[in-house]
């Protein structure tokens, strides 16, 4: 008796916790939809009383929304295709190879971590200027190239990949390289998956260092796009809304179809070895 | 084990070499800036220097005693630490309550909870910051119209000096709560069912279980999520920059934003940089002084 | 499938990250350029483009909010554009960063603008160590939008002309009204107003040629009490801009009566009210303590970068810009005025009702300091005001911190000023 009352209770604070995390993005949803000035009132509406799609015409057309969505996607593929290569060739250096200095170098990479990366930023964006990266898309491309986070998740799960099976491979006279890339690969492709969507969210929804770095909006990247549009349009709810959604829509598609990857790896990397 | 089939010294050279890019990189646009922050942080490095680099000049700890006689800086680090000290805890026991909801055995569809908790974690900051801010808005927002049901006056969430934070702080937690949860899952699962069915046989009941079994077990976890739950806040930066621009009366300017503010804004960049590092050592305390309580409590 | 997407868009990334050549054989011109002028300045371009086919123009239009750092940026960056519009209390600092190019030689030799076409006092403002950094664009000054009938309610069929009488206006419509209205919008995070106040006081706001603060001078205490008289008499709520959900719905409802602004705000009022409140508005002039009052000389130039690969195209545009009849065409677009004599002539301007209070102002408008610093102070002036708005500091409190701060900010200039002599 008491054990269905529990699961009552259990499923009811679970629903109303559902509820409390996705109320915010529905009514943003729902404010994209609204006509002008209907998501300024009081009461507050929670459906619009008619469904237009005028302010998603204006984000492409007249507000160019087209372009920061395609800015966005440039870097954030660019930045996850290139870091996975380095980042697992570096894991997987400091997991299986044995070479002098190893431990200290991982060492001292791991002292990384405990540094704010706005500490960097300042002269990060003179050395860009004297590279006259800055206002370019590699400006904020290459200082998302390598990541020691990355790297340690790599390495953690590299740690595991059997040492017979790369002495045989050395063996038969294999490169590194060439072991790197049909043995090593292969097996960490879970991890490498993980990384994969870690990277890209977090370079789609980087805003500070692109905010820094990119003065042009033909370069903005659409958190950079969004804000500015806010400053400008703080005026314009729905309109804002339906930036909002355009926004958020593309990672969560991402994460929705790849979660199982993506809580797989935050659950197995907090499992310390 | 079987001797290696190459010699050391070549593996040694490809490892290098595999490291090389990523090292490269880390080196030139992470390590060296962060050196040369230092090295700004003694200069009155501003605008003027930009355009004729030579009339910098050398000041020493100039910046710094500056930084420290500023009521500004002691109030950008008053709200950071408002923020991280009670937005860190709150954000944390959420997650622990939504991973223990989910790790009850009475719960099915564990999954879908937990990808729609997972959700406000994935979204990109700024688009609901900008969401939240109409949400707070204190004439039309859903919130004071929630709180008018209990007959709860409307809050000038984002106006009003004392809540602005609090408000920045809720908006937090539910954004991040989902991260840690997933964390606590883990961390839960970790957990051998043969401890909770020992302690019921000695008579515990689920509380007094959740304390002398779950709460220990939990605690490298806890320290886990706790330290980078901790750093991740002490770096505010875009949600008072979206939602209140520092105010109101620089009620949420946090120090990352003075520091943006100085650097980019003012091209203060000598004393942005003297920020930077400062808030670099409060991290590092605050990380050590984590590390030492798990300790003492081990 | 996701390999052969990521890869294709790499193939254009790169394209594109390592292209910018201009389209086929023309020059493209890139301005930037601020709110609803920045909006409205790609309709007057295609008149230009089929002057000067082989000339293609790139319109850029940034928030006020982000205006400033973002032109610095794009100055640290060498990511400048060829013109970009400044707000003229800016050339002083673009041009101590050597990031201008001088004009004078361009307007020597221009049929189209000629300086003595210009109101005198603007031009001025763009004149830096006897050089000149920008050609006015639109002269700016700030006064009063207000609800015509909600002050014909509380007795007042013309606008108060001097500062008491604003006063009890106030008190009277405040009366008249409920308690979420509020006479006057006033945003506590906009410079204009107590400067204004001050300036009418006589206040010159800095002293020693932009050397220090004045803020605890007389002058300035007269005319930041009256600013503060009005949050403190409830003729305004104290929020910031960004808290105003919609000013013109705002305007409409009657929940508020009186707003000071600058003159695109005609436009935007007439876009933007519905038919209704149309016939109910009216601009007028600033009171004055003993009469009509002072306001501030702003406005926007057009000014040239001396990174610009293309400065004699950039230069046709600019005198397109200038021409009367584009200059009109401007004017009827956002309700911003000529800086020149000869558009003003027009009778677009003597039968408009809205501009007449502008025309008028403008007999009586100070310019602001002449100091790179000035967007900073100004936003610390405001930050400042908060507090003592909000009652964090008393008024003596707010005004020695607020010299402290200033003095603080010109110390570099100070310094380098000593060293070159220079006034």
């Amino acid at each position: 008796m008491s054990r269905r009352i529990s699961q009552i209770v259990l499923y009811a604070l679970l629903i109303i916790g559902a509820l409390i995390a996705l109320m915010p993005m529905l009514w943003m949803l729902s404010a994209s939809f609204m006509p002008t000035g209907e998501a300024s009132t009081y009461p507050p509406h929670f459906i619009p009383s008619r469904i237009t799609f005028a302010h998603y015409g204006d984000l492409f057309t007249r507000l160019n929304l087209g372009r920061y969505l395609f800015n966005s996607a440039l870097i954030a593929v660019i930045v996850t295709a290139v870091s996975l290569v380095i980042n697992s060739l570096a894991g997987y250096a400091f997991a299986k190879l044995r070479f002098r200095g190893r431990d200290r170098t991982f060492r001292i990479l791991s002292l990384g971590l405990v540094l704010p990366v706005q500490v960097a930023m300042l002269p990060l964006f003179l050395l860009m200027k004297n590279l006259h990266l800055i206002n370019t898309y590699w400006g904020v491309i290459i200082p998302g190239m390598a990541s020691i986070f990355g790297i340690f998740l790599i390495r953690q799960y590299a740690l595991s990949i059997p040492d017979d099976m790369l002495d045989a491979a050395r063996i038969d006279g294999a490169s590194e390289l060439r072991i790197y890339w049909s043995v090593v690969v292969p097996g960490i492709l879970p991890i490498l998956a993980t990384l994969a969507i870690w990277t890209f969210l977090a370079t789609w929804n980087d805003f500070m260092w692109p905010l820094i770095v990119l003065s042009d909006e033909a370069h903005y990247t659409l958190p950079v796009a969004l804000a500015n549009l806010s400053g400008e349009h703080v005026q314009d709810t729905e309109l804002m809304m339906a930036g909002s959604v355009l926004t958020v829509i593309p990672v969560l598609a991402v994460f929705l179809f790849l979660q199982r990857y993506y809580i797989q790896g935050v659950m197995a990397g907090s499992v310390k070895g | 084990m079987g001797a290696s089939a190459r010699a050391p010294s070549d593996v040694g050279r490809a490892a290098w070499l595999f490291l090389a890019p990523a090292l490269i990189l880390i080196f030139v646009f992470f390590f060296l800036p962060v050196l040369a922050s230092l090295v700004l942080s003694v200069t009155d490095f501003d605008i003027y220097a930009i355009a004729n680099p030579p009339t910098t000049r050398f000041v020493a700890l100039a910046n710094y005693t500056k930084l420290f006689h500023s009521p500004e800086f002691w109030q950008a680090l008053k709200n950071t630490f408002y923020f991280a000290i009670v937005g860190g805890p709150l954000t944390i026991a959420v997650s622990l309550g939504t991973a223990l909801l989910l790790n009850a055995k009475l719960v099915r569809f564990k999954s879908f909870f937990r990808t729609i908790y997972f959700t406000p974690f994935v979204t990109t900051l700024v688009a609901v910051s900008i969401v939240w801010r109409y949400l707070y808005h204190t004439r039309y927002g859903v919130l004071n119209y929630g709180l008018a049901y209990f007959g709860i006056a409307p809050i000038d969430w984002l106006g009003n000096p004392h809540w602005a934070m609090p408000a920045i702080i809720l908006m937090s937690v539910w954004k991040n709560f989902g991260y840690n949860m997933l964390i606590f899952i883990a961390g839960l699962q970790a957990i051998p069912q043969d401890l909770y069915d020992a302690a019921e046989i000695d008579g515990a009941g689920p509380v007094r279980r959740f304390f002398a079994v779950t709460l220990p077990l939990l605690g490298p976890t806890l320290l886990f999520v706790s330290v980078i739950t901790m750093i991740g806040y002490f770096q505010l930066f875009s949600e008072p920059y979206v939602m209140t621009q520092g105010g109101p009366l620089r009620a949420t300017t946090s120090v990352v934003l003075m520091m943006y503010e100085e650097g980019f804004r003012w091209w203060r960049m000598g004393y942005a940089a003297a920020i930077a590092f400062v808030l670099f050592i409060v991290i590092l305390i605050a990380t050590l002084i984590q590390f030492r309580l798990q300790k003492e409590h081990a | 499938m996701f390999l052969r997407l990521s890869s294709r868009l790499v193939l254009v990334g790169v394209l594109l990250a390592c292209s910018n050549a201009s389209a086929g054989d023309k020059t493209t011109l890139r301005i930037w350029a601020m709110g609803r002028e920045g909006e409205v300045l790609s309709q007057l371009i295609p008149g230009f483009e089929k002057e000067h086919p082989d000339i293609h123009v790139e319109v850029q239009q940034i928030p006020w909010t982000a205006a400033h750092e973002k032109l610095l940026t794009a100055y640290v960056g060498d990511a400048t554009p060829d013109i970009a519009m400044l707000g003229n209390t800016w050339v002083p600092e673009f041009v101590a960063l050597n990031s201008l190019a001088p004009l004078d030689s361009f307007a020597d030799q221009s049929k189209e603008i000629r300086r003595e076409d210009f109101f005198p006092g603007i031009w001025k403002t763009n004149v830096v160590d006897g050089k000149t950094y920008g050609i006015p664009w639109y002269v700016d000054t700030r006064l009063i939008f207000y609800r015509s009938d909600i002050l014909a309610k509380a007795g007042y069929k013309e606008f108060p002309k001097t500062w008491a009488e604003w006063t009890t206006a106030m008190k009277k419509i405040k009366s008249q009204m409920s308690d979420k209205q509020f006479p006057m919008l006033m945003p506590t995070n906009e410079w204009p107003q107590p400067v204004d106040f001050a300036m009418e006081a006589g206040s010159p706001i800095l002293r020693d040629g932009g050397r220090y603060g004045a803020f605890q001078q007389p002058a300035f205490r007269k005319g930041f009490d009256f600013y503060l008289g009005f949050y403190r008499q409830g003729f305004a709520s104290p929020v910031s801009s960004s808290q105003v959900s919609n000013l013109f719905q705002e305007f409409e409802r009657g929940n508020i009566a009186m707003y000071i602004s600058g003159p695109w705000y005609i436009g935007e009022f007439k876009n933007r009210l519905d038919s209704a409140t149309q016939k109910k508005w009216m601009t007028a002039a600033m009171p004055g303590i003993n009469g009509p009052g002072v306001s501030m000389a702003g406005g926007s130039s057009l000014s040239l970068f001396a990174g610009s690969q293309h400065k004699k195209e950039a230069w046709r545009l600019m005198e397109y810009l200038s021409r009367p009849a584009v200059q009109l065409q401007f004017y009827a677009l956002t309700g911003d005025l000529p800086p020149r004599k000869a558009a003003w002539d027009d009778t677009t301007f003597a039968n408009n009702k809205y501009t007449k209070a502008f025309r008028d102002q403008l007999e009586r408008v100070v310019p602001l300091p002449q100091v790179p610093e000035w967007e900073e102070i100004a936003t610390t002036i405001f930050e400042h005001g908060e507090q003592a708005i909000r009652k964090a500091k008393t008024v003596d409190q707010t005004l020695s911190s607020l010299d402290q701060d200033v003095n603080a900010m010109l110390e570099k200039r100070r310094y380098l000023l000593a060293q070159s002599k220079q006034p």
